[in-house]
Order: structure tokens, then sequence, then C-alpha cells
């Protein structure tokens, strides 16, 4: 994997066929794609309901190519670790010789939100199997409403702009971090248009001999409100910005820098300010007004302060 | 065949659940404590400690996990069990009509309890009434030597391939679960040899023909795809009789749809689910003794409702009380209409009907009330709903 080429990712078959109903221009398929160059190996996937498992499994049509099983919301994680449990069961028994990998793809609602006691008891008791987060940051499935990833001062059907409100008021919960404290073999943060990056991290995390997890940006044209060739620009911009910094976290401690966002800590690359981020977006677009300048101040203090706690962890 | 001959051993329900459990040893079981069910996992637990069984044992962060586990790892194409009760099947709920659909053979012990509010750890129904309509196959142990028989059998129904239907194993809680009764095991060797090998259909792990389980149903499929489990039930109801003849020749005993105690010459009968139907007998011995023709019937199974079975037993009765170990606030207690619908059967000849709530949240019952039960009925004291021996 060293040698990552476009030439050599043509060779591994195509896992998730085109033809699935996601919107154009969504990121979810993009990243699923990636993740799954990841391994040559077999993989079963499992997915929580949201977005990317209706659009892919519409009876009588599938776009899996591979094993594929959804059961609910809130338990992508619990049903990943139940066939990756029959897995380590039937190996031991000599009923399956194959080395399987288990990946689960599930939203941020599914993961920030309902989801998490199941993520947490899966990464917990260390079931081999790579957590993915398509982090749209809303519940895009059921219409655009506010999760706990949802950034502050994004407007969604749940944390509407209006004539007194910015938007949602609370800053995205910190899942990266929260899922690494559990001293799992390896964690990180991905975006869709650093495509060698994420599957660089992608294998990393299937051979890490553990639990995993990938917090994958997954930028949306509907929830976002942005034309969907944009994807892949708005997905760059987040790193740019130090919104969406990418980086890995191994056994829970070692925290390293991708290339993109070390770039902009070594100061090779300028640091976009956060207005180009919120102009980029029509979720953002009430905040470009005089009345809200003070929410937009705090919102890049904030994110500054995040982004220099980064670099500390990163001992940078 | 004769039947094999064992020691028999003093045990109680969680741990005959275990033993059975032990015997067949499945692939994968998920587990999560739960009075009074607990003693199963706890058991078990044991038994992985000393090697004794191979299973993958998964000590899950809730319920909702367990099953969501045993669905999946079954899906798999391991042979998966687990166990729960009350609040544990509440919260399961979201999976269990999932479990259903995707016909997946799961066997789950449910030491039946009340569920809260307000909160009570002892026996009720109420916890696998509210699995009524998911698609659970339901199987009711009157003893400590049924719930272990059943542990073994219901895996042979579930996995049958034309039933494929995840299945309920419901013992009492502390009645059963908790008390030490007399029971005689099978051999292992011939437990192994009854269950036999799990041949799972489908199975997700099979990489080189690569399936997509549980996708999204427009109203063209769902409707359709529902009327499959309705079939799957259908034929559950014969393979049941069967596997119940199969077991009867290694074990000697004797299961049948719908249990009958002195029913034939009976013109009044109760029907009741579960250890009550020991204690009901009792009752009937008594009132026999004072002339009275009286008896009582257990369908084996709450799901698949045993309707013909059920409408043999009440043909020619004048009357029929159904006992309700649970209530459906606003209405009957929830097997009564389906035993007044399986009496339909019998065209023309209804019986007079009676319904009794008992027992909820652990209350006791005992010989005396179910005898005057009978004898309320006999005397005209019966109303339509009546709850029995309840502090108004
Ligand atoms: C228990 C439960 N509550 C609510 C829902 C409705 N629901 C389905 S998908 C979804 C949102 C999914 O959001 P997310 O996980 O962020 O994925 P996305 O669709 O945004 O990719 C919700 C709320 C559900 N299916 N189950
Ligand atoms: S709503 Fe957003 S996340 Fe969902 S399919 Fe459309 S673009 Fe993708």
């Amino acid at each position: 994997m060293s040698t990552l080429s476009l030439k050599d990712l043509n060779k591994i078959p195509v896992r998730l066929a085109s033809g699935h109903r996601l919107c154009a221009g969504c990121a979810e398929s993009i990243i699923a794609r990636q993740i799954l160059m990841g391994t040559e190996k077999d993989v079963v996937v499992t997915c929580a309901t949201g977005c990317f498992e209706v659009s892919t499994t519409i009876f009588p049509y599938t776009s899996w190519n591979v094993p594929y099983i959804h059961t609910a919301f809130g338990n992508g994680a619990a049903g990943c670790a139940g066939v990756e449990s029959a897995y380590q069961s039937l190996r031991r028994q000599g009923k399956i010789t194959k080395d399987i990998k288990f990946v689960t793809f599930a939203g941020d609602g599914a993961t920030y939100d309902i989801g998490l006691q199941a993520l947490s008891g899966a990464m917990e008791r260390g079931h081999h199997m790579l957590y993915v987060c398509l982090n749209n940051e809303a519940y895009m499935n059921t219409g655009i409403q506010r999760s706990s990833a949802t950034g502050m001062g994004a407007s969604t059907t749940t944390s509407c702009a209006g004539s007194v409100c910015y938007g949602k008021k609370e800053y995205s919960k910190d899942m990266t971090k929260i899922v690494a404290m559990h001293g799992v073999p390896y964690v990180a943060q991905a975006a869709p248009h650093a495509w060698r990056d994420m599957i660089t991290k992608a294998h990393k995390a299937f051979e890490c001999g553990g639990p995993s997890f990938i917090n994958a940006l997954s930028p949306c044209p509907r929830g976002w409100r942005f034309q969907p060739e944009d994807s892949i620009n708005i997905s760059k911009l987040a790193v740019d910005t130090c919104v969406w910094p990418l980086y890995e976290i191994e056994n829970g401690t070692d925290y390293t820098l991708s290339p993109e966002s070390l770039k902009i800590a070594e100061g090779k690359v300028e640091k976009k300010p956060i207005t180009e981020w919120i102009a980029s977006q029509g979720r953002y677009k009430h905040l470009m007004n005089e009345r809200w300048e003070p929410v937009v101040e705090e919102m890049q203090e904030k994110l500054d302060a995040r982004w220099d706690y980064l670099l500390k962890l990163c001992k940078l | 065949m004769t039947p094999a001959k064992h020691s028999d051993i003093a045990i109680n329900g969680d741990c005959a659940v275990a033993l059975a459990w032990r015997q067949i040893d499945p692939d994968v079981c998920a587990a999560y404590p739960i009075t009074p069910q607990t003693i199963i996992v706890e058991k078990f637990a044991e038994y992985i400690a000393n090697g004794e069984v191979k299973t993958e044992f998964v000590c899950v962060e809730s319920e909702h996990s367990a099953l969501t586990l045993c669905v999946t790892a079954c899906s798999a194409g391991a042979r998966t069990f687990t166990a729960t009760a009350s609040q544990g099947m509440a919260y399961m709920w979201e999976v269990l009509p999932i479990a259903a659909s995707m016909r997946v053979p799961i066997i789950m012990a449910v030491a039946n309890r009340a569920v809260s509010g307000p909160i009570n750890i002892n026996n009720d129904h109420g916890d696998v009434m509210s699995a009524r309509d998911t698609g659970w196959m339901s199987l009711f142990a009157e003893n400590v030597q049924q719930a272990y028989d059943l542990s073994i059998i219901a895996p042979r129904i579930a996995e049958h391939h034309e039933v494929q239907l995840p299945c309920l194993m419901n013992l009492d809680g502390f009645i059963l679960t908790h008390a030490i009764e007399r029971m005689t095991p099978l051999d292992t060797h011939a437990v192994k040899k009854f269950v036999g090998e799990f041949k799972p259909l489908y199975p997700l792990l099979d990489v080189e023909h690569p399936v997509s389980h549980n996708l999204m149903d427009g109203p063209l499929f769902y409707f359709p795809h529902k009327y499959q489990t309705v079939k799957a039930m259908d034929k559950a109801l014969e393979v049941t009789k069967q596997v119940f003849k199969e077991f009867q020749q290694i074990s000697g005993r004797e299961y049948n749809l719908v249990e009958e105690y002195m029913c034939d010459d009976a013109s009044c009968i109760a029907i009741v689910l579960g250890s009550s139907f020991g204690t009901m007998k009792e009752a009937v011995d008594q009132l026999r003794r004072e002339g009275m023709h009286v008896g009582v019937a257990m369908p084996r199974l709450y799901r698949p409702w045993p309707i013909s079975d059920l409408a043999k037993v009440m043909k020619g009765k004048k009357s029929v009380i159904v006992m309700d170990r649970h209530l459906s606030i606003g209405s009957y207690g929830p097997m009564f209409p389906e035993v007044v619908a399986a009496a339909l059967e019998n065209e023309g000849e209804m019986p007079k009907m009676y319904n009794y709530i008992y027992g909820l949240g652990g209350a006791d019952t005992m010989v005396s009330d179910f005898v005057s039960v009978y004898k309320d009925v006999k005397e005209g004291k019966a109303k339509r709903i009546n709850y029995l021996g309840v502090r108004e």
C-alpha cells in the first residue's frame, strides 16, 4: 500500500456499484469506495440506517457486490460486532479459513447520537472492525435536522436561523477524540478530496489488529446548500480552514497530523479564515450579516483554540 | 428406540437452560444481565471459563446490542442464543420484528417478568406478550424439566429451513428460574445428535456468494415479505409437532401443541400458560374429588397459536375460562380474544367464555385461588373480565 497508485487501485474490484440513489454530488459513496479500496481482502459491510443505507439497498436492487447487512439506526457497531463474533467463532472452529475484514458505515446521527453507546461498547470489547462515520454534520435522511456533529451557527430544520436566532447554538461534539480515548489501536479523521490519505488510513485501520474508527467528513450538497459539483472543493476548504483537520491517533495517545494539515501547521500553506467556509454554503449564509458578526468571531476563536489544542496533542 | 437412562439432578430453571446450551454448544452467545435471567448467562460464563464450550461469548453493553449482535451473527452463519426478561425485552423491542423478518433462527430464553412501571422484578407475562406481533415463535415451559427440554427442542423448530424464525423459550421468573426441581437431563451426545449441525441459508460469511440482507422495501414488497413470514409461522406448527415426536423418541417425554389435563369429560375448562398449568392441575384434582367436571389446558406455544388444537379441546364444553397473566389495559387480557377466536372454529358451539387476569407482578396464586375461579364460574358469580384477588 505504500506505493498507492491509481493504476493499482483500478485493479481492486468494484465493491459498491454505480446506480445507487444518493443525491448527485453526495460524498458518501465516494468515501465508501475509498475506504473499501483500503483492503484487498474479502470484506463484509454493515450499515446503520441513514442516507447511505436507504440509497444503496432499495429492494429488489442492491448496490453491494460484497456481503452487506443492515438492521437498524442506533446499532451499526453492534451489527458489525455480531458478524465479527460469528467470524471469530467459526474461524476458531476451523469452519472458515479466510482472512475477512469488517466495516460499518454510519452517519453522524447514527454515530454521535443514537449509536454512541453501541459504538463505545464495540470499541471497548475489541472487535476487529472498522467503523466509518459518514459525517455530513446532520440527520440528512430525515430532512436535515441538527445532530451533535452539526457545526455551531448552521441552520438546520431543527436549529433554524430566524429573526432572533442564528442557527445551531452549540459546537459540535469531538467524536474522533472520544473514540480515541477508548484506547483503540487506530482512529483518524479523513476527507474525500484527500483520497490517497483516506485510502492509506483505511488500510491502516483494516490492518491495525483491533477496533478502528475513521471519521470522514462527507459534504452534502442537499443539506449544506451548495452545488453538487462542488463537493470535493468544499471538502478541501474544510481542511484549509482547519474546520476539519486531518490527523490520526494510534493507541489512543499518539497524534499525527496528516500531510495537508501538517503543511498548514508548518506555515507552508496559509490557514484560510472561517468566513470562506461560511460563504461557501447556504446553511451558514445568514451569518454573513453584520448582526451576526460577533457570532462569526466567536466561531473563529473556538476554531483556533481547537486547532491549537490539536497541535499540542500532535506535539507541534 | 429406547430412551437413554440418566440419573436425575436437582437444578433450577436458569441452570437447566444453561445446561441445555452447554450441551448444544452454540457458536455465539450475547449476554446482558437482567433478573431473573442473570443466572443463565452467569452459568454459561462458567462453562466458557472452563473451556467446556466453543461459543464466542459476547458481553454486550445493552440488550439492544445483544439482540442486534444475535441477528447479524446468525445471518453471518452462527448458531446464536441469548436471554432476557422484562425491561431487557422492552429495550430490544426495535430489533424483535427485524429478527423475524430477517428469518434468523435465534433462540432467546425469556425469564418472564413484569414490565415497569411500577418497577417490579417478579413474574408475569408482560414481557413476552409485548413480543406477540413481532414474528417470533414463543414456547412456554411449565416446569424446570420443560425449560430444559424446550431449550433443546427450540433450535430444531427454528432452524427448519421452511420455518427459519427466531424463537422465545419462556420460563416463569423465579417460579421456574430460581426454584430447584428434580430433572432428568439427556446425555450430551444425544442432545448434539438431536439438534444437529446448524445449516444457515445464505450466510453473510460466504464471501464467494455475496448477498445483501435486510434491504429497504417499498409498499410493493413490504406486505408480500411479511406474508412470507406468515407462511413460515404456519409451517412452524406442523414442524413443531414433528420435532415433539422425535424428541419423545430420545427422551420418552411427550409434548403437544396443546397440553390437556382432564379435559375429555369436563364441562368447564381453563386455558393457562406456563407454570400455572401445574398449579391448576392441582385445583382440578381437588375439584374432581368434589365431583366437579373440570379440566385445564395449556397451549404449548403462544406463537404460532395452535388454533385448531385449541378449538378441539373446547369442543362441546359449557364454559371456558381464559387465564391471563398480563393486562391489555382498556380491553380483555391478551389471550382472551385469541381463545374466543379459536372457539369460533367450532361453528355454532360457542361456550360461555370468562376472562381472569391473575398473578401480575408476582402476586401469589395458590391452588385455592384457582379452585375459587372454577367455583365462581359454576355459581354464576364470574363476570366477563375478572381480576383475581386484587385489592381495590
Ligand atoms: C430509532 C430510530 N429513530 C429515528 C429514526 C429515523 N431516522 C432514520 S435515518 C435518520 C437520520 C440519519 O442521520 P445520520 O445518521 O446523520 O445519517 P445521514 O442520513 O445524514 O447520512 C433518522 C433520524 C430511525 N430510523 N430509528
Ligand atoms: S441528502 Fe446529503 S447525504 Fe443524503 S444522499 Fe443527499 S447529498 Fe448525500
